[in-house]
């Protein structure tokens, strides 16, 4: 597998990768989004008579271990947190962007320090700083959003700074001073064209690291609160009924393992 | 860049770090939503035994209502010289929890390391030595597959396969030898995948430089060439990876010495920030963010030693 040089070629290229990463996406998409839609049930509803009962018409894979629908539950975990995780992705991305250009315009102080807060939050495990802002913003959706953009920034704008200088100095952008055009225009014609593809590469990555986060730390108690459907959480509430209801576990994991997988494939070879 | 310009740019890390942490512990002191002196008093005496007298103990104790920006360079310069505090929930100094702490969790994570170095580097240099072969395929998908499985689900997976189906080993424990293979094969796992897929890439592109083609072609065997021109070669951006890997690693300690109950610096932070125990977090961020700059600062010295290119 070639990796793919995203400075000469400015057009994505669908490799077979690629393509099965997209692919493995768009299905976990359509259970999160379609499947309510084709099988009406509430993630919350209890019906303890039939606890870790196995799959039928209305519950198509079964219930778990308070009689709740597994199907619903993983629907509603499924777009929890790719929400979350996006609104993040962007945020970081905006920022990352926004001071990333900044840094390498301006350069001098402004430059420096923002390297110097980059370089120290890079020193940080990025579930560390998660679970502090999570402590001190109120609403775990909220605190998520907050922690993971916090730490997801740092990676935007490095990619940004470090194109965006080289971008700079090149002929091409000399000769469109010497023509008298603005840093907007310079921006537009010169500088976007060279992020963009690392940036979707970058947001694929940030979005799967930001989806194990939240999972993570909800499978080690100490994200989303029950009953908050969760992938995290539901695997680990699930996993002392594995050998009565292995389904209702498998399709936490399954639907997880998936939604990464694709994300890591349409983010490309690069390695992380 | 020379070697000392290496270390200053890493200590003027290091204190961006600590006053990082430092800021952030001292708002989320100041920002605890409810009441502080209630949350650590009954972290200390159980939730059924709180009540105003004894959180009005805690409050004047802690002087959690005062001015914000004294008491900032107050706990500012307390970090300056070293000074954690005690925990709130235990009493005991932060300084002494975290000693004690900081050794589990090096053993798990010196354990994974290796296990990651005998699993990953020795297939990346089979794999590389013949690009697209067998193996370099396999080994692609595999390495592809078990990069997108996140620690705590690979720790399911083999708590489940391991411990729960086949019984060959503890789930939980700390104390034997035993108890390490599970904690420490769940992080090494994931390490081992993108270790195997670096020493791939380094491997492949040396073996196809004209040195490799020239010491074959002067007799050497595939095992000589390897000894002699490749591994030092393919040690460079192994061991600068290394470096990176290094918070992987630590967030993957958090991750599985909560799952494990392995009574670590990981387990510990997960504690602390859970029962708000602000100079734990502190103390325990201090050391997971400065041991990466530390880890850096050998890696940075130990390349530019096996690679001249750099220093020069």
């Amino acid at each position: 597998m070639s990796s793919i040089d995203f400075r000469t070629t400015h057009r994505l290229p669908l490799s077979p990768m690629r393509t099965v990463g997209i692919g493995l996406i768009a299905l976990v998409a359509a259970i999160a989004l379609l499947g309510p839609v084709i099988v009406p049930g509430n993630p919350l509803a209890q019906s303890l008579i039939k606890a870790l009962a196995g799959p039928e018409t209305a519950a198509p894979l079964g219930y778990d271990h308070l009689g709740r629908s597994v199907f619903h539950r993983l629907a509603d975990a499924l777009r929890l947190s790719p929400v979350i995780a996006l609104a993040a992705v962007a945020t970081a991305g905006a920022a990352g962007l926004v001071l990333g250009t900044l840094s390498a315009a301006k350069g001098g102080w402004i430059d420096r320090i923002f390297v110097m807060l980059a370089d120290a939050l890079l020193a940080l495990p990025g579930l560390l700083l998660v679970l502090i802002v999570l402590a001190m913003v109120p609403g775990t959706a909220l605190g998520f959003w907050a922690g993971l953009s916090l730490v997801l920034w740092v990676e935007f704008f490095r990619l940004t700074r470090a194109a965006t200088r080289e971008t700079l100095a090149s002929p091409a952008v000399q000769a469109s001073r010497l023509l008298g055009f603005g840093p907007a225009y310079l921006f537009r014609v010169h500088i976007w064209p060279e992020i963009a593809p690392m940036m979707l590469t970058a947001a694929a990555f940030g979005t799967a690291t930001a989806i194990m986060a939240i999972a993570a730390l909800g499978f080690v108690h100490v994200g989303m609160r029950a009953p908050t459907p969760e992938l995290g959480l539901m695997m680990v509430e699930l996993l002392p009924y594995w050998r009565e209801a292995p389904l209702a576990l498998l399709s936490p994991v399954v639907a997880t393992f998936a939604l990464l997988l694709g994300l890591t494939l349409l983010a490309g070879s690069r390695e992380t | 860049m020379g070697g000392m310009k290496v270390l200053v740019s890493r200590l003027v890390q290091a204190v961006m770090v600590a006053i990082l942490i430092g800021t952030a512990t001292f708002i989320m002191m100041r920002s605890l939503p409810g009441d502080a002196a209630w949350r650590i008093a009954a972290g200390r005496y159980g939730y059924d035994n709180v009540d105003a007298a004894a959180a009005d103990a805690v409050r004047g104790e802690l002087g959690i209502d005062g001015p914000a920006l004294p008491a900032l360079l107050q706990w500012l310069s307390d970090l300056a010289r070293f000074d954690f505090g005690n925990s709130l929930v235990s009493g005991q100094p932060v300084m002494d929890e975290i000693v004690h702490q900081l050794g589990a969790s090096a053993s798990l994570a010196l354990v994974a390391l290796l296990l990651s170095l005998v699993i990953g580097p020795p297939l990346g240099i089979l794999a590389g030595l013949r690009p697209r072969g067998m193996l370099d395929r396999v080994l692609l998908v595999a390495s592809t597959g078990v990069k997108a499985v996140p620690q705590f689900l690979m720790a399911l997976v083999l708590i489940v396969l391991l411990a729960v189906h086949l019984r060959w080993l503890p789930a939980a424990g700390h104390g034997e030898l035993r108890h390490f293979i599970l904690p420490g094969l769940t992080l090494a796992l994931g390490l081992a995948a993108v270790n195997a897929r670096i020493t791939r890439d380094a491997m492949a592109r040396i073996a196809d430089m004209p040195f490799w083609r020239f010491a074959q072609w002067k007799g050497l065997s595939e095992r000589q060439t390897l000894l002699r021109h490749g591994l030092r070669n393919v040690s460079v951006p192994l061991i600068t990876y290394l470096g990176l890997q290094f918070v992987t690693l630590v967030e993957g300690v958090i991750i599985v010495e909560s799952i494990f109950g392995w009574p670590g610096i990981g387990h510990a932070l997960v504690h602390a920030i859970f029962s708000r125990d602000v100079p734990m977090v502190q103390g325990t961020a201090l050391v997971l963010g400065l041991g990466f700059v530390i880890v850096n600062s050998a890696i940075d010295l130990a390349v530019r030693r096996l690679d001249p290119r750099v220093a020069g």
